[in-house]
């Protein structure tokens, strides 16, 4: 093997400036693109044990479909499929006056697809340890609503924090998808450093690097979480 | 607003077809190649040996947490480097494909066998079996049945990430799609075609792995 290895670029201002700014993106769109599958997991996890048939089917359809088409495809339905295909004064002002029109979609995409198995997890939460204390909260006189608001979700979701662990994490991966429409987070800018510098080893393993500490806050920010709510003590007490 | 042209899809059609039947590729060698590798991955995991164990249980961390495009850049780097002459991009996705899925399939590997009671192996053991035979008689059987629907939905998402080799130029079957779209000015018929048919395989497969877990003892 033949490489003649140079640490010093990753120090260099212009790569050091890149791989810094590409960081910031990832960590802002993993954050923003979280926040909408939380938002729309938790909906749509909901709405699938609602009393409404229509609710339950619209949830069910949104899952299905969202979780079984690739995200990349998504997103380039988002990107170059939408304004197509909508009236031509959004379609204008989605492609001319939208800002930041490529982080926004990737958002968007990256979002929603997080958000179809987020809520296939809030529905399992609710389904193996919320639903069955239903009929006692009902029996304390609490109205249906009140009674899902305040025992069944909660409890539902103390039960699923490990699980949404794992889809912080995905998000966070998911989030270097949006380097296919242009935007430069920290895969992209890695590679972009790779080809100027052809020093790919150490862009790589900047970008390795980040991605594995953005990996250790994600864990540690929900065991925090776990912990506070008394999830992870409710799993250590025998059954 | 433009005019739909469908026939497009027709006359790619050939096209589309090679893309498919190298995504099929890739989902058949990272299928076989991770569950092989994982299940040596797995069985270092539950070693005893803490030399076995740490760096397999490291190995499919730093693996789960780094998203599958930067794999797929590293290995498009590395592989060149380290056999010194340039391979194409197929080789290089390829061995990312396996040695990235592995680290999954070790952990449904892992929770197949670990599922499988304590008492099971030691039976096994007290019959006079050995080690080897009772893995292979006696637990493996059992893991293989629980693993078989987290396979199939392994399956769905390995097929959804041979996508990804999009960002190095290989024509899969959404890269062959997106160059027509690119080329004829069909992105609204192209892209939806390619959602349609992975949403009509990938959910099939979904519900099939759903079917059997329902079928399967709890």
């Amino acid at each position: 093997m033949n490489y003649r290895w140079d640490w010093s670029i990753l120090f260099k201002d212009t790569y050091m400036g890149w791989l810094w700014s590409g960081l910031l993106w990832t960590v802002i769109i993993s954050l923003a693109s979280w926040a909408v599958a939380l938002t729309v997991g938790l909906l749509a996890g909901s709405a699938r044990s609602a009393p409404s048939r229509g609710a339950r089917l619209l949830a069910g359809l949104y899952i299905d479909v969202f979780r079984n088409v690739p995200p990349l495809v998504q997103l380039f339905l988002w990107y170059f499929v939408l304004p197509e295909v909508v009236p031509d004064s959004f379609g204008l002002w989605l492609k001319r006056d939208l800002p930041y029109p490529e982080i926004v979609t990737a958002v968007v995409a990256i979002g929603l697809f997080a958000g179809s198995r987020v809520a296939e997890q809030v529905r399992a939460g609710i389904e193996a340890v919320g639903a069955p204390l239903m009929p006692a909260a009902l029996a304390t006189g609490l109205r249906p609503a009140q009674a899902f608001r305040l025992i069944v979700l909660p409890l539902g979701l103390r039960a699923i924090v490990g699980p949404l662990t794992s889809e912080f994490l995905i998000t966070v991966k998911l989030s270097s998808l949006s380097l296919t429409i242009g935007v430069l987070e920290l895969t992209a800018q890695s590679r972009h450093v790779e080809n100027y510098t052809f020093q790919g080893f150490e862009a790589f393993t900047f970008a390795t690097i980040g991605y594995l500490v953005i990996g250790l806050c994600v864990t540690g920010l929900m065991r925090f979480i776990d912990i506070r709510i008394g999830g992870a003590a409710l799993r250590k007490t025998p059954a | 607003m433009s005019d739909f042209d469908w026939g497009i899809i027709a006359r790619s059609a050939a096209f589309l077809a090679e893309g498919m039947a190298l995504s099929a590729l890739l989902v058949l060698v990272a299928t076989v190649g991770g569950l092989v590798l994982g299940f040596g991955l797995a069985l270092m995991r539950l070693s005893s040996h803490r030399l076995l164990s740490v760096p397999a249980s490291t190995y499919v961390t730093v693996m789960r947490t780094l998203p599958l495009v930067l794999v797929l850049f590293w290995f498009y780097f590395l592989v060149p480097l380290v056999i010194g002459r340039p391979v194409g991009s197929l080789t290089s996705a390829l061995l990312a494909f396996v040695l990235f899925e592995a680290a999954f399939y070790c952990e449904i590997v892992r929770a197949g066998i670990s599922n499988v009671r304590h008492g099971q192996s030691d039976a096994g053991l007290a019959t006079g079996l050995r080690r080897a035979q009772v893995l292979r008689l006696i637990i493996l059987p059992q893991a293989l049945r629980a693993m078989m629907p987290l396979i199939l939905n392994q399956i769905v998402i390995v097929f959804q990430d041979t996508s990804l080799v999009y960002v190095v130029s290989l024509h899969d079957f959404l890269t062959a799609a997106s160059v027509v779209a690119s080329r004829d000015g069909r992105a609204t018929e192209m892209y939806a075609l390619v959602a349609v048919v992975y949403l009509v395989i990938c959910l099939s497969t979904t519900k099939a792995a759903e079917f059997y877990r329902k079928g399967l003892p709890s």
